[in-house]
């Protein structure tokens, strides 16, 4: 498969498509403010989704509901963007379809210009992230204002997110504090003196600096969290009200979506309402839940605003669907609980994975809207040890681990894998040979007195923190024979 | 009861006395056990890495090795939630007459706690074990098969045995297979945190119910010079007065 641009031009500092998952998330091991952050900060949501979760009867239920209608809808995803698009268009909103990053940029930066706009406010988006909208509206001349609290100390502190939901989660309040105190007058209004860490103070100063933002822009861009085919309806759901305010204030709103994110009807919403607020913030339900169909400018029954465009995106979606194996993965509803009790995201980071969906499904995500080619995006379906503690979390039942062993094989189909092969090949060629196991078993018992518990080159890897096994001084194979055989 | 023992490549090579305890627990529990020397490994390394093809003969020879028993059992969750999990995917893939075979074998084969107490229905084992030990749950085992509070439910029925809770229990060691080799710096850290955890119940023994678990960390406690040791749940229920735990030669 060919990688499809993903529109990523700014990898966080030392990751890079040469680089790969494990240097990365060696260097993330080593910095203990990071993982001490991580830790507090996974560990806080993973308990209290639990407890969420527990209070259902019929969680399981629930689940099993939304695997149900994800998997019906993309059997027939054609027929539901065909739906969509007419429905959305009675309504008076414009879809655009973008096959790729670099069509969806070209998009949004053409109706940016043509309403006459020099900046947008946005939503958070996973979908425009992962396209590089930022960058690619700042090459036009246009500045994107994120409006999320946490997107903005991301944006703000010139980082990258490391995390679906918390992207940064990596920063602690004090470093919160020295980028606001730092940066915001660089872009808007100045953080007040005397700003300390607590949060709510915090919460204030980015409530004033964005405030002006919502009030003087004239352009708005979100994702959605859903959209309703029957009726053309949009849904995004957020905490802060931030996403009510760009939804709704300014004239023209552009929409970028994944071409996955379609549910046919209301009814099928009303499973995914239930299970996205537990999986994602622990919440009953979410503080704001935005609704919108087309524009209130003309057509029956719209509601949106003035001006509203859909750009729907395919950008290697439609090569995962394809895919036997590899095609659940766009059940993922982004609500992050697989990030928040994976033990390998907990201690390698969210930018390890060099891509803005990390954790769990981003290493089964990313190498299937990239493709295996770079260094980084073969080696990220192997970060995991496959505990399956992503798959026991996740609300639409996504088996990541054996999506996770199925891109294993497709990556060890790749050049660089002869080794590996030949040696697993060889392993089986023994293990299918009893005698000739029996006959290597005893050769390393007889020479077990020999072994060293260091290894040199690759075997490094096991014996720079662990020693190795001690060999028996007879298989069990033989102890049998000698005392029941 | 005819019962074959699935010992496990990595318990017939390097572990003999995890098998051996089993072999002792099962005969001591009234059960014919038998072990069919044409099993190998269940070919989980093959599988986990990507080559689904290379466990295809380690299949076929499951299957021929365990036909015409009772019960299969193995002193392995991992092992047996591969058998369970994969080799019907392996199988169908291959298509044949395999898909049927390994659907015949697949509700006969058994983790060593889950034949135990679902099987013969025994919870005390008679056993006696005199130590501090504390349990930790291998991923394979708690996700895939299930196994619930099982082990603990036997280990609590051990006589003299001191059952300490270890902290975040069931959370990954690290281990993996490959994975400790591929990620060596996150797999070190989380057996360092897996370790400390084991370390803080005061613990003398770490058991487990899956000895490549055991071997990642056992490995590890080693390197750190520390004294707790890693022991299968197997070992621990296989000792009595009469015969107590030793340690290998």
């Amino acid at each position: 498969m060919s990688g499809t641009f993903l529109g990523m031009p700014a990898f966080p500092p030392g990751v890079s498509p040469g680089t790969t998952f494990p240097q990365a998330a060696a260097r993330a091991v080593r910095d203990e403010r990071l993982r001490a952050n991580l830790r507090r900060a996974t560990r806080t949501i993973r308990d209290k989704r639990a407890r969420a979760v527990a209070e259902l009867s019929d969680w399981a239920g629930l689940r099993a509901a939304a695997k149900a209608v994800k998997d019906r809808t993309l059997s027939r995803l054609d027929h539901h963007l065909v739906r969509l698009e007419r429905q959305v268009t009675a309504a008076g909103g414009t879809v655009h379809w973008a096959a790729d990053a670099a069509e969806a940029n070209r998009i949004v930066a053409a109706l940016v210009r043509a309403a006459g706009a020099r900046e947008v406010v946005k939503v958070k988006s996973m979908a425009t992230q992962e396209i590089g909208l930022n960058e690619a509206l700042a090459e036009a001349g246009i500045h994107a204002y994120e409006t999320d609290l946490a997107e903005l100390i991301v944006q703000l502190g010139d980082d990258r997110p490391s995390h679906l939901l918390v992207p940064a989660i990596h920063r602690n309040r004090g470093e919160i504090r020295e980028i606001f105190a730092r940066r915001m007058a660089d872009w808007g209004r100045p953080a007040p003196d005397g700003l300390t860490d607590a949060p709510a103070e915090l919460a204030e100063a980015a409530r004033l600096h964005l405030r002006e933002k919502f009030l003087r822009a004239e352009v708005a861009v979100s994702g959605a969290n859903f959209m309703i085919a029957e009726t053309g309806t949009l849904v995004v759901v957020e905490s802060e009200g931030n996403g009510r305010m760009c939804l709704t204030l300014p004239r023209t709103l552009i929409s970028v979506v994944g071409i996955e994110k379609v549910l046919p009807t209301w009814q099928d919403l009303e499973v995914f309402l239930q299970l996205l607020p537990r999986s994602a913030t622990a919440e009953r339900m979410n503080p704001y839940t935005s609704l919108w169909t087309g524009t209130h400018a003309d057509g029956p029954g719209g509601d949106g605003p003035e001006e509203f465009h859909l750009v729907l995106l395919d950008n290697g979606r439609t090569d995962a669907l394809a895919d036997r194996v590899g095609r659940q993965t766009l059940r993922c509803i982004r609500c992050s609980a697989c990030l928040n009790v994976c033990p390998v995201y907990e201690r390698a980071g969210g930018h390890a994975y060099g891509s803005v969906y990390p954790g769990p499904i981003g290493a089964v995500l990313t190498p299937q809207l990239r493709g295996t080619d770079s260094p980084l995006d073969a080696s990220l379906p192997y970060a995991s040890t496959l505990c399956g503690a992503c798959y026991e979390v996740c609300p639409v039942a996504i088996d990541i681990p054996e999506v996770l062993v199925h891109l294993r094989e497709r990556v060890a189909g790749q050049r660089g894998h002869r080794l590996e092969r030949a040696a697993m090949a060889a392993a089986t060629y023994v293990l299918d040979r009893p005698a000739l196991l029996r006959a290597a078993e005893r050769a390393a018992a007889r020479t077990r007195r020999l072994h060293p518990r260091r290894l040199p080159g690759p075997g490094r890897a096991w014996t720079d923190t662990r020693d190795l096994p001690a060999v028996p001084a007879e298989p069990f194979r033989d102890w049998w024979r000698r005392n029941r055989g | 009861m005819r019962v074959a023992l699935f010992a496990t490549c990595v318990n017939d090579a390097l572990l003999p006395s995890t098998a051996i305890a089993t072999v002792r627990l099962l005969e001591r529990l009234g059960v014919d056990v038998d072990f069919p020397p044409a099993q190998s490994c269940c070919g989980q390394p093959q599988y986990n890495s990507g080559y689904p093809r290379a466990c295809e003969p380690l299949v076929r020879r499951t299957v021929r090795a365990f036909a015409g028993y009772e019960h299969v059992v193995a002193p392995s969750g991992s092992c047996v939630a591969m058998v369970r999990d994969a080799h019907p995917r392996i199988a169908a893939r291959a298509g044949g007459r395999l898909p049927a075979a390994v659907a015949e074998l697949t509700p006969r084969v058994y983790e060593l706690a889950e034949f135990l107490t679902d099987v013969l229905g025994v919870e005390d084992v008679g056993a006696w074990f005199p130590h501090r030990v504390t349990y930790h749950p291998s991923c394979h085992g708690l996700r895939l098969l299930g196994l619930g509070d099982r082990p603990l439910r036997l280990l609590r029925a051990v006589r003299g045995l001191e059952l300490l809770e270890l902290p975040e229990a069931e959370e990954c060691c690290g281990f993996g297979g490959t994975f400790a080799v591929k990620n060596p710096a996150v797999s070190a850290a989380m057996a360092a945190d897996k370790t400390a955890n084991a370390l803080a119940t005061g613990a003398e023994v770490l058991c487990g119910g899956d000895n490549s678990c055991l071997l990642h960390l056992g490995g590890t406690l080693r390197r750190q010079g520390a004294r707790l040791r890693p022991l299968h749940l197997a070992e621990i229920l296989a000792s009595t007065e009469a015969a107590p735990w030793r340690a290998a030669p």
